[in-house]
């Protein structure tokens, strides 16, 4: 499977990342090298075999519903590059 | 250089050259004042760190303060920590409270964690002094902490090698005595690897051993956090610290923790090591090899049997990981967004255009390459050849150690294929770099716990290390596996030769 331009934009898109063409043509030859590598995969009948996504049993953990307050709201807002007030502040949302 | 000095740095030398241990018992004892220790390792620092670049943010006042405190409870008596006046250095992806954490990242200079860590918050409460932040790969990403957004970071041992990545400023600051101990993450190898490579021992409990909460995250199914130290028991010693059960990581395992000093020098008799053919392949340097086989025999010498085994979907492991680990990369990077908190871009066309320039600009090439190939395995009609296709196979590798660990109580292997490599080999080309964790990626996949120790030297002089391998929660096991050789040899106390950079 080798990665094309357009493939390439589509995926820079959903990652929400620009890139220059040059950058384009450095990351087709990169992934698609990566990818081809990763095709190994496929020798391997997996039909039967359950995916896994973690390595220990893992369970909910519940706690009691009980208002906590680990960081304030000045310490939440501290970090951001932009405010007001009591709000992050970002541009224009809608056109 | 002047005598005088010369011999200042000698002495300083030799006391910053000790363990934690040694060094916590010489502070309780009043051999030594904390603030005293702390002052003189940041001379030496000041001296040596141009020619290493360990760290991105060193932390002198606060630590000399905490030092000053450490120093008051022990002249009045009082009860001191675990860790009393020991210097630490913390993996800058891990968060300190009002200590600037940037993952290496320029997307997050001037992020200041409004609050700690769950592994830092054990630190401060044991009396230990946080001494700085270390140089990573950006966001953990790499092999050779060349993909920093700051600054390189050179192998104590050799200037022009890299240390090994991500966490490579925290295992050169070990191996440099900037600090008797300092905090990791392992998510293919992150620890164990450069550990190998500066001639340290890194050590990565089982996954859930040791709470996420504050580490920033990378990849949420793989990430652990460990240390490094500059022998086995410090690696138990800090263990202890760090280890246990916490409710705001919901992964964190409510495992009882033992204790990992005691019986640590049991030994190896009658015990079982299994080595698998498949590590020692092709690609494996003829002097790692010999390291580890020569290793090995001095297990057997001591009274443990070695067991072939095989652990045979390991040729498939790099592969399922770099869809694994950057899948959930995609995911957990998408907060970045110039929102909350880090870098945003100055002008933008409404809040699409502002995301898309502020990660543009803010991410570095590989934590980019990464975030698309996640998202690409992730898209619609490739997530079941790729996510769910690794996810399947990392079933498989999973399975190969449950059974081999029906077999032996423990696998012994290389940490790398390779000693250090030259600053810039790799770097061009993402996959060879990738390739250098195939030896540590298979625990991470599978949960479970490894320690790197040192076991010999190349002939230009290049540490090598081997891995220690066990079933989950098996830590104690393998420090004392890992402690039984160490007594034995002296590679641990080798130290590298460090100019200084006023001469």
């Amino acid at each position: 499977m080798k990665i094309d331009k357009k493939t390439i934009e589509y995926i820079a898109n959903l990652s929400r990342i620009e890139l220059s063409d040059q950058e384009k043509e450095v990351f087709i030859h990169q992934l698609s090298d990566i990818l081809s590598y990763i095709e190994k995969l496929n020798k391997l009948n997996t039909e039967d075999i359950k995916p896994m996504a973690h390595s220990i049993n893992t369970t909910n953990v519940f706690r009691e519903d009980k208002l906590e307050l680990p960081i304030s709201r000045e310490d939440a807002l501290y970090n951001a590059p932009s405010t007001m007030g009591v709000f992050f502040k970002v541009p224009k949302v809608i056109e | 250089m002047n005598k005088n000095i010369q011999i200042i740095r000698e002495e300083s030398l030799r006391l910053l050259g000790h363990t934690a241990l040694q060094i916590k018992e010489k502070i309780l004892s009043r051999e030594i004042q904390a603030t005293e220790l702390v002052g003189k390792l940041f001379e030496w620092i000041k001296d040596i760190e141009p020619n290493v670049q360990a760290f991105i943010t060193v932390n002198e006042k606060e630590a000399l303060e905490k030092a000053s405190e450490v120093d008051k409870k022990i002249a009045n008596r009082q009860k001191v920590g675990l860790l009393a006046g020991i210097p630490i250095a913390v993996k800058d992806n891990i968060c300190t409270k009002n200590l600037t954490t940037t993952c290496a990242s320029k997307i997050l200079q001037n992020f200041i964690p409004p609050y700690d860590a769950f592994v830092v918050k054990r630190l401060k409460e044991e009396d230990a002094i946080i001494i700085g932040k270390t140089n990573l790969d950006e966001f953990a990403m790499g092999s050779s902490t060349e993909n920093s957004g700051y600054k390189i970071t050179r192998n104590p041992w050799n200037h022009e090698c890299v240390p090994g990545g991500s966490s490579g400023g925290s295992a050169a600051a070990v191996a440099a005595d900037f600090s008797f101990l300092a905090l990791g993450s392992d998510t293919g190898g992150s620890v164990r690897q450069p550990a190998a490579l500066c001639g340290v021992v890194g050590t990565k409990p089982t996954y859930g051993r040791v709470s996420r909460y504050g580490l920033i995250a990378f990849g949420s199914s793989l990430d652990q956090i460990g240390t490094f130290t500059k022998d086995v028991k410090d690696a138990a010693l800090l263990l202890q610290v760090i280890a246990g059960n916490d409710l705001r990581d919901s992964t964190s395992a409510q495992v009882p923790v033992p204790d990992y000093l005691h019986g640590i020098d049991s030994g190896v008799k009658g015990l079982r090591i299994g080595i698998p053919k498949e590590y020692f392949a092709g690609g494996l340097n003829t002097e790692v090899s010999k390291a580890v086989k020569d290793a090995l025999k001095l297990y057997e010498k001591l009274g443990a049997t070695v067991v072939d085994i095989s652990l045979p979907h390991t040729e498939y492991a790099v592969a399922v990981y770099y869809i694994v680990a950057n899948a959930e990369a995609s995911s957990n990077l998408a907060r970045y967004d110039g929102v909350k908190y880090g870098y945003r871009t100055g002008e933008s066309r409404g809040i699409i255009d502002m995301y898309c320039r502020t990660r543009s600009e803010g991410f570095g090439n590989e934590v980019k390459r990464r975030i698309m190939l996640g998202n690409y395995a992730l898209s619609s009609g490739y997530y079941d050849a790729y996510y769910l296709k690794a996810s399947k196979v990392r079933n498989l590798i999973k399975n190969d150690f449950d059974f081999a660990f029906g077999r032996v109580d423990c696998i012994i292997c290389p940490t790398s294929p390779v000693p250090a490599f030259k600053i810039g080999e790799r770097a061009n080309n993402p996959l060879e770099m990738y390739l250098s964790d195939i030896y540590t990626i298979p625990a991470n996949l599978a949960g479970i716990p490894g320690i790197s120790i040192p076991c010999g030297f190349s002939e230009t002089g290049l540490p090598i290390g081997m891995q220690i391998l066990a079933k989950h929660f098996e830590e104690k096991k393998i420090l004392q596996i890992a402690y039984a050789f160490e007594r034995e040899t002296d590679f641990h106390l080798k130290k590298p030769p460090l100019k200084s950079s006023s001469v």
